[in-house]
């Protein structure tokens, strides 16, 4: 295929949606689904059906429109009008409205800062696209990206273009991605692969979900230029099964890529050749590791081994291995199309571009949303975010899920990049935040996160497997009413020991969220302890009868 | 290759050996070594002892039980002497204080996890795990005891398990699998919850693929794995027979 036909593609398929005069944008990502999106879609489409408009206007699901909280969503285009919580009977009601004064009682204004405030480069096509149309991701300059790749450059240059737009690892720890292509591509070997890590398991975490559920050919496109890079021609995408719509739009999206030419042998007529298959997860959170997941990719039990030597010297089936995140490979068809100057344009010193978070808690607007890096933490709360529900006071946010730490209130004015918030003893993790208000307690979340990582642990390295048991039951104690004034310096001391002896990362940063509780909000145990009383009104207090 | 160019043109002569020696050092002493070898190997080669657990000649390593961890100047991170290689000029401390309190605390966590009565046990005076405990000097467990429920499985004719001993350093799932070839021994569970098998969770009575060799029984460190009719104290382990196994099997295990 040549960029002649691509664009011709994408022509086509605008023409054709160009031709309705009213496109009417149904959200079908697994949020506004499990609201009966899909029932308001077929209402819709009977309705436009009924009503006899059929060459004037055009009923698409799109992927996640990112206010996840007031689904089911639907855009109209060109009109720009956006309705929120829409019913099966409103279908008629929309169309009536279409052309003219939006449906009062639906309108969700797309002026509200949640909207204007964003910059979407990863869900630049979330919400416009039709997730299962690969015609309608090559009308939005879909593929060119790894044509530039494979016709224009060289494999050292696409490297170059990636380490030079400072793109750093979208998956937590942050890891140059420049650096990690460069050295799998230096890895001598005839065999490599290229691994997707779509295992997403923080709680309250969903942004890769919903980049495979409402973009997948962008992931795809993402790897393929990786796999032209490093001097892989196999690629896999681990996703955990809890996503089965992830899952079938990428199956759906990797047949399409196949049968169009952009995925196979001989992409765009070079002697590039690029497969890709999926490979599904059984929920273990610890499978997120890259040794882990890797193990279980090969079949064998999900259990990280020491490193080094690393996956890119030593990875899948003991071949050189590049392992990134969903939204790492997301950002990459931009940055190739446009630039590596334009990616690191945007963002701070250190950390470039955006990043995508997914906004849960006590937050009036909860969702997906992407802005630059280096936004504040207030910006991202109250403009996006909207504030606190019910008028409540804002008392922290945790970032990072199970591994993360807490950012107090004081730092509400932090900018949102790597650098500083590993400064405050949190870490950016895949992008979950979680708002706490004045009536969540902090101790209680600790232990929830505690919990989390016990039950999570593969069982292989002694402090994290009987470590996080002892932490967890310290902080039951606590959170019960029962601890003991020793019990602070007990639970400090295992956590450092699980801190700096466990094998693999789950067990590293599993104490950080008692950790940063315990720096940021000390006064909340001491009451926990020595008064027996929850600040916050959420733990049950039941002190044991005193034992002699 | 892995010499720079000028010296590899040398390097490529058949006679020449083919892996690297080096020097560094450990707790200040001067040692050499192959570029393959651990620095746990190199460590006992030369008389300084590193507690292990897991590890056991003749088996493949894991690196999981965390004892043998050591500092290595310039490294914040504690790395673990079993599946580490050495460095030339690496700067080695094995017994710092930070790495014995340490070592100390992941002993006693393994007391809490599960029943470790010695008094009562079979391999009382021939355990591994007691063993450590002297090595380290660990007087008393301050940690809570956990007292999880275990079973006792002695449907197997000559062999038992007892679980409330088991320590998971998965030794017999390594030796039945690498030695024996049988892979009888597997893991199931996550976490506090795991817990060794016998084939698909079967009795090990009845399991088709165990030989009964007893080599898991010989290698386990613990009193989990014993042989029937042995009473308190009684249940002294074999061990002799594994480097010459390891030597008969040699290059297939790293």
């Amino acid at each position: 295929m040549t960029i002649e036909e691509l664009q011709e593609i994408g022509k086509i398929e605008k023409e054709k949606q160009g031709g309705f005069r009213h496109r009417i944008h149904v959200c079908v990502a697994a949020g506004c689904l499990s609201s009966q999106s899909g029932l308001v879609k077929e209402a819709l489409e009977k309705e436009v059906a009924r009503r006899g408009l059929e060459s004037w206007a055009l009923v698409k699901g799109v992927g996640c429109l990112g206010l996840c909280t007031a689904g089911p969503m639907v855009a109209i285009e060109p009109d720009g009008s956006l309705y929120q919580g829409v019913k099966v009977s409103d279908a008629s009601d929309i169309l009536e409205a279409l052309g003219g004064a939006p449906v009062y009682r639906l309108d969700c204004s797309s002026h509200l800062p949640f909207f204007t405030r964003q910059k979407k480069i990863v869900l630049e096509n979330s919400g416009r696209i039709d997730p299962e149309s690969i015609e309608d991701y090559v009308a939005e300059r879909g593929y060119e990206g790894l044509y530039t790749a494979l016709r224009t450059t060289t494999p050292t240059g696409v490297v170059d273009h990636v380490t030079k737009s400072g793109l750093r690892g979208r998956g937590g720890a942050g890891f140059p991605t420049g650096l990690k292509w460069t050295a799998v591509s230096k890895a001598k070997s005839n065999v490599k692969f290229v691994i997707c890590n779509a295992d997403e398991g923080d709680p309250g975490a969903f942004m890769d979900r919903s980049v495979l559920e409402s973009d997948p050919h962008r992931v795809l496109e993402g790897m393929a230029i990786a796999g032209f890079a490093v001097g892989a021609n196999y690629g896999f995408i681990y996703v955990r099964a809890e996503y089965p719509l992830a899952v079938k739009r990428i199956r759906t999206a990797i047949a399409k890529a196949e049968r169009l030419g952009v995925l196979g042998r001989n992409i765009f007529n070079t002697t590039f050749n690029f497969d890709v298959s999926v490979r599904l997860g059984a929920g273990a959170f610890v499978c997120g590791e890259e040794t882990a997941l890797i193990a279980s990719i090969e079949g064998r039990r999900g259990s990280p081994r020491p490193r080094p030597p690393f996956p890119s010297e030593l990875g899948l089936w003991g071949y050189p291995t590049l392992i990134n995140n969903v939204e790492t490979f997301a950002n990459v068809p931009p940055i190739i199309r446009k630039g590596g100057a334009w990616f690191s344009s945007m963002g701070t010193e250190k950390s470039k571009g955006t990043k995508v978070f997914a906004l849960a808690g006590r937050v009036n607007n909860t969702g997906l949303i992407e802005a630059p890096m280096g936004t504040t933490l207030r910006e991202i709360v109250f403009d996006i975010g909207g504030g606190i529900k019910d008028g409540r006071k804002f008392k922290a946010i945790l970032t990072g899920g199970p591994s993360g730490g807490c950012i107090p209130a004081k730092f509400l004015d932090m900018s949102m990049d790597y650098e500083s918030l590993a400064q405050v003893g949190a870490i950016m993790g895949s992008g979950g935040i979680i708002v706490m208000d004045e009536t969540s307690c902090m101790v209680d979340m600790a232990k929830f996160f505690i919990e989390f990582c016990m039950s999570e642990s593969c069982g292989k390295c002694v402090p994290c497997r009987v470590g996080t048991v002892q932490i967890y039951n310290l902080m039951k104690r606590i959170t019960e009413g029962n601890a003991k004034p020793d019990d602070i310096k007990l639970l400090e001391e295992l956590c450092d020991l699980v801190k700096s002896t466990s094998l693999c990362g789950l067990g590293q940063t599993a104490p950080n969220p008692v950790l940063s509780t315990m720096h940021y909000f000390m006064d909340e145990y001491r009451a926990h302890i020595d008064y027996k009383i929850c600040p916050a009104g959420t733990c049950q207090m039941r002190p044991a009868e005193e034992s002699t | 290759m892995r010499y720079p160019a000028f010296l590899q043109k040398i390097a490529d002569r058949a006679d020449v050996q083919p892996v690297r020696v080096l020097t560094f050092t450990i707790d200040g002493r001067m040692v050499s070594a192959r570029e393959d070898e651990t620095i746990l190997s190199v460590a006992r080669e030369n008389g300084i002892s590193i507690p292990t657990l897991c590890h056991l000649d003749g088996l493949s390593e894991r690196g999981a039980c965390r004892l043998c961890i050591v500092e290595i100047k310039g490294s914040a991170k504690l790395s673990p002497s079993c599946v580490t290689l050495p460095r030339q000029d690496m700067e080695v401390i094995t017994n710092s204080e930070r790495v014995m309190d340490y070592r100390r605390k992941i002993l006693e966590l393994l007391f809490t996890e599960r029943n470790h009565i010695c008094s009562v046990c079979v391999s009382n005076g021939h355990c591994d795990l007691q063993a450590l405990t002297a090595e380290l000097g660990m007087t008393h467990v301050h940690y809570d005891y956990l007292h999880t429920k275990q079973v006792v499985d002695a449907s197997h004719e000559r062999f038992s398990v007892d679980h409330n001993r088991c320590v998971l350093c998965q030794r017999c799932v390594r030796v039945c699998d690498e030695i024996e070839g049988a892979h009888t021994w597997d893991v199931m569970g996550r976490g506090h919850l795991s817990k060794v098998i016998t084939d698909l969770n079967q009795p090990w009575g009845e399991s088709i693929t165990c030989t009964g060799c007893g080599k898991c029984v010989q290698v386990c460190p613990t009193g989990a794995l014993s042989e029937k009719g042995k009473s308190v104290a009684e249940m002294t382990k074999k061990r002799q027979f594994l480097p010459y196994l390891k030597l008969m099997r040699g290059a297939e295990i790293t």
